[in-house]
């Protein structure tokens, strides 16, 4: 494999496993601050068990996501040193400005909220974890701006050999970017709050704790329907940017060959690449597609074939990927606004099969993030900035490619074994259950 | 304004987040690689992870600011010197994961050879990046082998990971692991209690002397190594620069004998500053020579961002950087009482 293929792969894997713990702390953080919330306003000792239970599980989360965090922005200099060099006059930028606005803040305050405990005042305290909370999720805004300009750029010109900023505004208000935040942020609260479920049904299943989990199920409930609405909403929106600014990204999306209009959207579908059509195409609803599209029926979506091959995102796995994460999307509805009606009922804890099948769901949001980011990074090729700069002419001229295999085999032991045992001690922790007792921390918050 | 005023202020600023990163996970690291030495007793070892528990997380941020700061204004030195170094950052970047998981993971099961394993990972992966760091800006003050020609958009670099272990670059190395290790032994002599306290300040008082000889050896093989002493022989003022440094290792000796580890403390921290500024006031205006031509240097001018980013960088800058500073400055007023056994073994969420 030579180097570009290479450190493609290294990329891949290195983002996808830092995605595994991003999400879990964009939402868990917020509803860990809002179960202290409840705690400071009401004084009733179970949300501040609450808060130290899934907030526990927030922090073992929480340390990989932050040490994988840096290879990212270590590897667009180590990896991508072309990339860096054309296009870093506006793309380094957000990364300065996420570290200095947004990671100093989580990374100082997580230690507060962690350690302050007894240091500190309730509401001082309150305030660590919202700072954390809202840090997370304002460095989530900057870094998806900076992946936006990739997918749409803007503000920018050609000049001296290099793409330089001429407009700092329109990076930041980018649309592109605005939507894929909300529903990237959304989507990362829809996965929290079913990890919320899928932990407490675990232990109601088993009638350990039941109020805690039953209050902490119905609260996750909530955020998890409101949460995979708006993810599908926003994500129709997107869909209806990329075929306006990305069709090739569309057309692989949906598997479209031939340029039409009035197009359906077939419910059954399977994409032929080498023959350049769908071997199975069924189950069509006439006009779907478009009205998605553009927001009307005549609407004109162009094919694959208008593309020539090498131009072309590798449509097999868009496609599927793109399939699934909607069916999972779907599923997340469904199932949490089953959740969110039972949830109001008393004796809901009865209804063991939903129980279960709520413990089994906790893989479906992980699963659904890495699919939407196969879609936008895979869909994007073979460009790394859509339309100016291709991934072949990025790649760093300076490393060969046995240390990328090197490097590569070193992520993969590393990541490995330290995703293993982060997992082993959220599994552990999740099913340990809360901590009985916090009267320590009410009798020095009380004098605090 | 002239676009290289904002050079200056960004060869500046980069400056200030190099040391200032060092200066932080300076003690971090050295207290990590010390711990062996210093900590005798499981509890031992977690009152003095507990005492760099609150801020560590921050204190490597200066790191990725500095990372950040190097991309968005100086994005052709940020693209050659990442992909130039490669093996050498990729063991760096394993070191710091490896080191910041650790403290996470440790106590998170209860267990001695689980315990005994997170020790010997955090003693390795603190030591690897001080002696990365010190290899690198070894080389980095010495020049890499790299032919860069800007104006046809051509680079190239001729080096490789055992080329960065020559006899400069390592004696950099060991120059950074010292002063770390005497960093962290006086940290952990001001933020413990009883005999690990003692330890820290009997281990920065044995670690002064060898030291101030790395030190010596350093500024004076610094001469044929290096054109660092091409500025200050050009303005002999700034030879104020490695005096304050050298000046505050003497100080670090006196208030040690004087049994004053808070004020030796202090002078550590700006001995590290000083260090840094010594070596960056002496690369100016470059950010990595070339050791083979000197037209191939990336300064702050060939490789800089354009002047719209770094006005916009600097706004940001000069806003969120003071405001950083202030809150860990609180921070650090908060957990500013010593780690005792005592509060580790009655608190459920230490480390």
């Amino acid at each position: 494999m030579n180097v570009v293929t290479l450190s493609q792969l290294q990329f891949a894997a290195t983002g996808m496993f830092h995605w595994i713990f991003v999400p879990l702390t964009l939402g868990l953080s917020i509803m860990t601050a809002w179960m202290e919330t409840k705690y400071v306003t009401t004084g009733d000792e179970t949300w501040l068990r609450m808060t130290k239970f899934w907030g526990k599980l927030f922090l073992i989360n929480f340390a990989l996501g932050v040490v994988t965090g840096i290879t990212m922005e270590f590897q667009f200099g180590l990896n991508w040193s072309e990339y860096s060099r054309y296009v870093g006059d506006i793309f380094g930028a957000p990364l300065a400005i996420e570290a200095t606005l947004a990671f100093f803040l989580e990374s100082v305050f997580i230690g507060v909220w962690i350690f302050g405990w007894n240091k500190i005042s309730k509401k001082t305290h309150l305030v660590a974890i919202w700072l954390t909370a809202v840090a997370t999720n304002v460095s989530a805004l900057i870094i998806l701006l900076a992946n936006a300009w990739m997918q749409k750029p803007v503000g920018y010109v050609i000049r001296n050999g290099r793409a330089e900023m001429n407009d700092f505004l329109a990076l930041l208000t980018n649309d592109y970017g605005l939507i894929k935040f909300v529903h990237t942020l959304m989507s990362g609260y829809a996965l929290a709050a079913f990890v919320i479920m899928g932990v407490s049904a675990w232990h109601l299943l088993k009638d350990n704790e039941t109020d805690f989990f039953k209050r902490s199920f119905k609260m996750a409930a909530t955020w998890a329907f409101v949460a995979s609405i708006l993810v599908a909403l926003t994500g129709d929106f997107h869909a209806a940017e990329i075929a306006e600014h990305q069709p090739e990204k569309f057309a692989a999306m949906e598997s479209i060959w031939e340029t039409k209009k009035n197009v359906g959207m077939s419910m059954l579908v399977f994409p032929d690449a080498k023959n350049e059509r769908n071997a199975i195409e069924s189950l069509t609803i006439p006009s779907l597609l478009s009205y998605m599209a553009f927001r009307e029926t005549e609407g004109e979506i162009r094919g694959l074939k208008d593309y020539p091959k090498e131009m072309r995102p590798p449509v097999t796995p868009v496609f599927l990927s793109f399939r699934l994460m909607v069916g999972l999307g779907f599923f997340m509805i469904f199932s949490s606004l089953v959740g969110l009606v039972l949830s109001r009922k008393d004796n809901f804890t009865d209804n063991r099969l939903f129980l279960t099948i709520m413990v089994f769901a906790i893989p479906a949001p992980y699963l659904a993030q890495q699919l939407g980011w196969l879609v936008a990074e895979l869909g994007r090729q073979p460009w790394i900035v859509y339309g100016v700069l291709k991934t072949a002419d990025a790649v760093s001229k300076s490393i060969t490619s046995t240390q990328v295999i090197l490097s590569l085999l070193g992520f993969t032991v590393l990541y490995g074994m330290l995703g293993a045992i982060d997992i082993f001690l959220l599994v552990k922790y999740a099913k340990k259950g809360p901590d009985t007792d916090v009267s320590s921390i009410i009798q020095v918050q009380g004098r605090g | 304004m002239d676009i290289s005023i904002f050079q200056i202020i960004w060869f500046v600023l980069w400056g200030v987040l190099w040391a200032v990163y060092f200066m932080l996970d300076g003690f971090v690291l050295g207290t990590g690689f010390m711990a062996g030495f210093l900590a005798k007793s499981d509890t031992e070892k977690r009152v003095l992870i507990n005492a760099v528990g609150p801020v560590w997380d921050g204190n490597e941020v200066w790191l990725v600011t500095a990372g950040g700061a190097t991309f968005a204004a100086f994005p052709t030195t940020y693209a050659l010197m990442f992909s130039n170094l490669y093996s050498a950052l990729i063991l760096l970047l394993f070191a710091l994961i490896v080191r910041g998981v650790s403290f996470e993971f440790r106590g998170k099961i209860d267990s001695p050879v689980w315990k005994k394993s997170w020790d010997t990972a955090i003693i390795v992966a603190s030591f690897l990046p001080a002696l990365l760091f010190g290899v690198a800006f070894g080389n980095i003050f010495k020049g890499i082998p790299m032919k860069n020609d800007f104006a046809a958009i051509n680079f190239s670099y001729d080096g490789t990971l055992i080329g960065l272990l020559n006899s400069y670059g390592l004696l950099t190395g060991v120059l950074f692991v010292l002063l770390f290790a005497v960093h962290g032994s006086l940290y952990a002599a001001i933020k413990t209690t009883g005999d690990l306290s003692r330890r820290g300040e009997e281990l920065a008082n044995k670690l002064w002397l060898p030291l101030l000889v790395v030190a010596v050896a350093f500024l004076g093989y610094t001469y044929p190594a290096t054109k660092l002493y091409d500025n200050f022989l050009k303005a002999p003022v700034l030879l104020i620069v490695p005096l304050i440094a050298v000046v505050s290792l003497l100080l670090v000796k006196v208030f040690i004998a004087k049994g004053s580890c808070h004020k030796a403390f202090l002078f550590s921290c700006l001995t590290i500053v000083f260090v840094v500024f010594t070596g960056v006031t002496g690369l100016f205006p470059n950010l990595i020579p070339s050791n083979i031509d000197p037209a191939s240097n990336l300064t702050i001018f060939n490789s800089s961002s354009s002047l719209l980013t770094l006005q916009i960088m600097t706004v940001v800058a000069a806003i969120f950087v003071p405001i950083v500073i202030c809150y860990k400055i609180w921070v650090y007023r908060i957990f500013r009482a010593r780690v005792t056994n005592e509060e580790v073994l009655g608190n459920p969420e230490a480390y």
